[in-house]
């Protein structure tokens, strides 16, 4: 009976139905149609860029000469190093300083964090030009290590893995060390395992975010052999550049494609990942 | 000889927390400083020494027509901006947590925008905003209506940028909402469905109050990007016509990199930073507050 009840508040029948679920649709369609609309003008000649018919030829010509205009092989290899680099750093950096302030009773402890979570205020997007002058004094600009540098040692992270940890029974920490483990193999062998959902739901997060920032490597990489890929379509679709609209399209759909794949085969991963790091 | 067992908990906290205390100095708490620092400074140049001002600096920071113009921009940015995409976002979120047909895909079209770079989505936007050809002035012309050059106006840049981030954003506040309203409790609806509640009332006395810290979190999230995502201008408008499109952070950009100004640009971050800082404090309370409330 509650059963029926819920379902009466939760579903209209009949005509208001129909309605609503047309209307979704419709906004739906609405929200996909720029994306949709750029798929269209990239797999047809420039003639139709904006003439919609169900006829036109279909032709991976655009796709040809954006890849032929810009190196993005060599971007995209470039944002995945990035993005590889990052990720791995901002593992190991923020899995032991997290690990230190959920448990370990040190002095300072509380300060330290609070100096920590500073960064999540002070974002290192915006402090360009202090950070181009220290990257400067490093020798590390136009370096891809120089543009994900600032980034590793992520208050974010350190702070979602912090709260994960906490939630970790003493009880096993305390069996694996009547075990004979060391502190460190207690981390890796206790900890990152039950922290695997953090991990994962983090590294999404960081990879789309990584993937995506332009500012702070517009600003410290000069050369085709650092710029990620997002500093690269910025160039190709430059006005000046001089390419027509179906072939910059065709580029933007060339240095989107591994997230839109990515967002199609894994998109309840996708979605779950942002609402866990987000309500933490 | 073995240190003693009671400073072995700080030896290892620090030891672990080395490597991330390194690079936050370096990259968040130094470059901080340093910005204060050279904001109170004129530059040296290559006949006289860097020369302490006080606020100068600043003075001439709050002289700048162009810097006004930018904090006003901002501000319209984010009030243009945020009502908008957070009644979308809760929308959408209803729709891809109802039980109507193709909600999945649904829902991905929503979420797809906020994954895609800025720049990629910039490109995309700036081909309907293109005068004469582009796809809004021929749709106007398909109906026998003037073309208009909707980023070269000084009247309508904003709005084009506005109605761009929303597309942006909407489906990544979506996901917060979607959290929120898969924690609401079905009892609540049941009750209210034996109470005979209409769904609209349901939604404006149980949904709606029951949303309130998402939104307040949202609302928070939303204006710190306003000021923090600038890379459409880079593509599309480059702050212009006449400085009508300029934003803080761009403001910063080409105060350091293209007139080579370190002292304004720092003042300026400093500024930023304030702002930035004053966001997240306010949040902080706010939340606080919620916590007492519990």
């Amino acid at each position: 009976m509650s059963a029926g009840l819920a379902i009466a508040t939760a579903r209209p029948t009949g005509f208001g139905r129909t309605l609503e679920t047309v209307g979704a649709w419709l906004f739906a369609l609405l929200w996909a149609a720029p994306l949709l609309y750029a798929f269209w003008s990239a797999f047809h000649p420039a003639a139709y860029a904006t003439h919609f018919d169900l006829t036109a030829p279909l032709t991976l010509e655009n796709f040809a000469r954006a890849w032929a205009t810009a190196p993005f092989a060599r971007y995209m290899l470039n944002t995945f190093f990035l993005v590889t680099m990052v990720l791995i750093g901002q593992f190991i950096i923020c899995t032991l300083a997290a690990f230190a302030f959920a448990r370990f009773a040190f002095f300072g402890r509380d300060v330290a964090f609070f100096l920590v979570l500073l960064q999540l205020m002070i974002l290192p997007d915006v402090l360009i030009l202090e950070n181009y002058k220290v990257m400067a004094s490093l020798g590390l600009v136009d370096t891809i290590t120089g543009i994900g540098l600032p980034y590793m040692a992520s208050a974010f992270g350190i702070f979602l893995l912090r709260q994960t940890f906490k939630t970790v029974p003493r009880e096993l920490e305390e069996a694996a060390r009547v075990e004979g483990c060391n502190w460190l193999q207690v981390l890796l062998k206790v900890y990152v395992p039950l922290a695997r959902p953090t991990y994962i739901a983090y590294g999404l997060v960081s990879v789309s975010y990584h993937w995506n920032t332009f500012l702070w490597p517009l600003v410290i990489t000069n050369s085709v052999e650092t710029r990620p890929v997002t500093v690269g379509l910025a160039i190709f679709g430059a006005p000046e550049s001089g390419v027509n609209w179906s072939i910059i399209t065709a580029g933007t759909l060339i240095s989107v494609a591994p997230l839109l794949i990515a967002i199609v085969l894994f998109q309840r991963q996708f979605v779950q990942s942002f609402m866990f790091a987000g309500v933490k | 000889m073995r240190a003693p067992r009671s400073l072995l908990p700080h030896v290892y906290g620090w030891l672990l927390l080395l490597p991330a205390a390194v690079l936050l100095a370096t990259f968040t708490h130094y470059p901080t400083v340093a910005s204060i620092w050279e904001s109170l400074f004129l530059p040296a140049t290559a006949t006289r020494p860097g020369r302490f001002v006080g606020l100068a600096n600043y003075a001439a920071m709050l002289d700048d027509p162009v810097f006004h113009q930018a904090l006003f921009n901002n501000v319209w940015f984010a009030l243009g901006t945020i009502p908008v995409a957070i009644a979308l976002a809760i929308l959408m979120a209803l729709i891809a947590d109802s039980a109507l047909p193709g909600r999945v895909l649904m829902r991905m079209a929503y979420f797809t925008p906020t994954i895609l770079p800025m720049i990629a989505v910039a490109n995309i936007w700036l081909f309907f905003y293109t005068p004469g050809i582009g796809l809004i002035d021929q749709i106007l012309a398909g109906v026998g209506l003037p073309g208009h050059n909707w980023l070269g106006d000084p009247a309508t840049v904003m709005w084009c940028l506005i109605v761009m981030m929303i597309w942006k954003e909407a489906g990544f506040f979506m996901i917060f909402y979607l959290a929120a309203l898969q924690s609401i409790s079905p009892d609540l609806r049941e009750a209210a469905a034996i109470e005979g509640a209409s769904r609209l009332t349901y939604f404006r006395r149980i949904t709606f109050p029951l949303l309130m810290p998402t939104t307040l979190f949202v609302l928070i999230t939303a204006l710190i990007n306003a000021f923090r995502v600038v890379d459409q201008l880079f593509i599309m408008t480059k702050g212009g016509p006449d400085n009508a499109s300029m934003l803080l952070l761009y403001y910063i950009y080409e105060t350091a990199f293209s007139f080579f100004d370190s002292a304004g640009a720092a003042a300026q971050t400093v500024f930023l930073l304030a702002v930035l800082i004053g966001l997240a404090v306010a949040q902080f309370a706010l939340l606080e507050r919620r916590i007492h409330y519990r």
